[in-house]
């Protein structure tokens, strides 16, 4: 629990977790919100409860993670659940997935927003091929940091060999991975060792435990601070006496730093003019940067609307019709052949087609699939889209707010797919 | 830090973005107002991301008719405060039309009857996003929510069917007849939520303050005495130092003992706290899944 004093200089951390029950996932869970007092009397009273109607010896820490009456009936996770713990350094969002291959879509999700993804592993199985599809998805989600667990050492006596070869193992598959950082930690959900509290049974560890890894890992660099892109929600105007004439772009910072007097340039139109005032309410900034949700007025009266993109002059995206992405497909029903559907980046919207299927992988062994281009339902490919109208876009690595689409059905309105842009 | 937001200031920003897709996004919006303090978050919020423009939403009040007379003076002065339009739906309107039936017994609250009520009035007013200041934090169920969520023509939640939300990409697209249920904060905890009120010197109705107040003894909390509660021969009325976590309906909404009479001694006391604050409202007992039940047919 956070001390009161201590709030006003808390980061947030989004982590998201894959993985099934048999991994300890939840177990692990459940000791992160034990072992930091995160979990109330009666949310334990009601996990002993459960436990004690399940037969149980022991309070069942993974019960904390049941969520829907059909999953505590079947025992299963089906859709994304939002966690929150806090300590007094930072406050935790977790995206608790589950992890079989046929809820990729739920993966991709929960990884969308994370600054850092927990990859389990149980260490008498070493890498399987769920971590791969785990660890794949981290890295195609771009998301920064990964930290593997190495879990239920107590299993293995607590065993450095055993620990050792399973890290060499995941060192040899990772190579293949596009992530920067990725650190390991030989930790027993069920005991608690090195999750919160330090383990007395690994001497042989030196490196931090869990907790302390997530209270302490730098994510400033996470948001990219160096190419300018404001895209606009909406226009704010008054309309009364004070106010007569305000017109204010309202927005989220997706990236750079915006500073009054800077020239900028608006998409797609071209006009330029220069930034007056930064707002949110009554409080005037210096600086606006990613993730700030502010408003901006302009020096000059230009005509900008929904789905705008102010950038500088100089740092511009790229206008494109044809837009290469790596597609996740989340819907039951295929993509119907040249069928039509919503495109959403960012605040602007236009309809699309795909024009083109490139290849599948196969997210187990990240292995190109030329021949087979039938998507379906959790597959993942590199396609190309035409656009109706052109987009202003970056690579999803280098942003992942402009790099990043929805696909939308017509017809049903659905979420049916997402893709991250490919330059 | 650099570049950087402290938690309370991203979680602003995103619930700021969320209210702008919202208007940008839907025809006809509102904000539901219960008078509790996270619907006096979502409003303060809202003055937030439209200023200096008006909020351009109307507050929607579901009122059980059972309420804490400061909540509903409150409500008013805020009303008057912002310039913005209340609309109130009446449960005891839905019983006098027919609607609904009131329950009976010792135990009896208006509190399942008020989906009915939030539906009709959704319907009569023809509002496609009605904005709530529900949170992942509260309960199970809502930990599975999402921050645009689809109700179809029955204003029912299908929770193995929701749409998969990404990034900040939000899909508010919809057919005829049905709605969004929107929840900017979703991301909050409670001691977010208290945390930022501080930080904001946010107004709150004075019964999240300690005061000596007349209760009973029942369910395990402290119950408000009032002109809605049956009293039985064993209840036995005192009074105490009370206040309350949340703010219900004021015939379920169980009080705590209390001395913090300031804001930064809620926090406090928040963080200290070792039981979750829906553990003192009755609606939630019923049964292990509740509040699932009651969101599948439409409630909050």
């Amino acid at each position: 629990m956070a001390e009161q004093n201590s709030y006003l200089d808390m980061q947030l951390l989004r982590f998201t977790t894959a993985g099934s029950v048999d991994d300890g996932k939840s177990t692990l869970i459940g000791r992160l919100l034990y072992d930091s007092k995160s979990i109330f009397e009666d949310q334990l009273d009601a996990v002993e409860h459960s436990s004690a109607k399940r037969g149980l010896q022991h309070v069942d820490l993974s019960l904390v993670t049941d969520g829907l009456k059909d999953e505590r009936e079947q025992g299963i996770t089906i859709d994304v659940a939002y966690r929150y713990f806090a300590t007094p350094q930072r406050k935790f969002i977790i995206a608790d997935t589950p992890g079989h291959i046929q809820y990729t879509r739920n993966m991709v999700t929960g990884a969308s927003t994370a600054n850092l993804a927990l990859i389990l592993v149980d260490v008498r199985n070493g890498v399987i091929e769920q971590t791969c599809r785990h660890s794949f998805i981290a890295s195609l989600l771009q998301i920064p940091h990964l930290v593997v667990c190495i879990n239920k050492m107590d299993l293995v006596d607590y065993d450095e060999q055993a620990y050792r070869k399973v890290v060499g193992e995941y060192k040899d598959f990772a190579s293949k991975l596009d992530v920067k950082d990725v650190r390991f930690v030989p930790i027993s959900a069920l005991h608690g060792d090195n999750v919160v509290n330090r383990s007395e049974k690994m001497d042989w560890y030196q490196g931090e435990t869990l907790l302390h890894t997530l209270e302490t890992i730098h994510i400033g660099s996470d948001h990219n601070h160096i190419d300018c892109r404001f895209p606009v929600q909406t226009v704010i105007r008054p309309h009364n006496d004070k106010y007569h004439d305000y017109r204010g772009y309202a927005g989220r910072v997706a990236g750079g730093v915006f500073k009054p007097g800077d020239e900028v340039t608006v998409l797609p139109s071209g006009f330029s003019s220069k930034i007056k005032e930064i707002h949110c309410f009554e409080t005037k900034f210096e600086e606006a940067f990613s993730p700030m949700s502010v408003s901006f007025t302009l020096e000059d009266d230009i005509d900008i609307s929904r789905g705008d993109m102010i950038v500088r002059p100089n740092n511009q995206p790229h206008m494109l019709q044809d837009i290469d992405v790596m597609l996740c497909w989340f819907n039951q029903r295929g993509p119907m052949p040249r069928g039509k559907y919503i495109i959403r980046h960012t605040s602007n919207e236009a309809r699309c087609m795909i024009s083109e299927v490139l290849y599948k992988v196969n997210i187990n062994t990240l292995h190109r699939l030329e021949d087979d281009k039938e998507i379906g339902m959790n597959d993942i490919a590199r396609v190309r889209l035409r656009t109706t109208k052109p987009l202003m876009v970056d690579d999803y690595s280098d942003n992942r707010s402009t790099g990043s689409i929805i696909l939308i059905d017509e017809g049903t309105n659905e979420t049916v797919a997402a893709g991250m842009i490919k330059l | 830090m650099r570049y950087s937001l402290t938690h309370l200031k991203e979680l602003e920003a995103e619930s700021i973005f969320v209210m702008r897709e919202v208007y940008a996004q839907f025809e006809k919006p509102a904000i539901l107002f219960s008078g509790g303090k996270d619907s006096i978050v979502l409003t303060h919020l809202a003055k937030k991301a439209f200023w200096p423009a008006r909020i351009p939403f109307p507050l929607v009040h579901i009122d059980t008719g059972h309420n804490f007379p400061e909540t509903i003076e409150f409500r008013d002065n805020l009303v008057n405060k912002l310039g913005c339009q209340l609309i109130v739906g009446s449960v005891q309107k839905s019983i006098d039309d027919g609607r609904v039936r009131e329950e009976t017994g010792k135990n009896a609250s208006r509190n399942a009857l008020q989906t009915t009520t939030l539906l009709d009035t959704i319907e009569h007013y023809q509002f496609d996003a009605c904005m709530g200041g529900a949170r992942r934090d509260e309960e199970k169920a809502r930990a599975k929510e999402r921050f645009f969520s689809h109700r179809d023509d029955f204003g029912q939640w299908d929770p193995k069917n929701q749409r998969p939300e990404l990034w900040n990409l939000f899909n508010g697209k919809k057919h005829m007849g049905e709605h969004f249920r929107v929840f900017p904060i979703s991301n909050w905890t409670e001691m977010d939520v208290w945390q930022y009120i501080l930080m904001e010197n946010i107004e709150i109705p004075s019964l999240y303050i300690a005061h000596e107040r007349e209760v009973i003894w029942r369910n395990n909390s402290w119950l408000p005495v009032s002109e809605h509660i049956k009293l039985e021969d064993s209840d036995k009325p005192e009074k105490r130092m009370i206040r309350f976590r949340t703010l219900g309906d004021i015939t379920i909404t169980g009080g705590v003992e209390s001395d913090a009479d300031t804001l930064a001694k809620i926090v406090e006391e928040v963080a200290a706290a070792r039981q979750t604050e829906r553990g003192n409202r009755a609606d939630d007992k019923r049964s292990e899944t509740s509040m699932e039940d009651r969101k599948k047919q439409g409630y909050f």
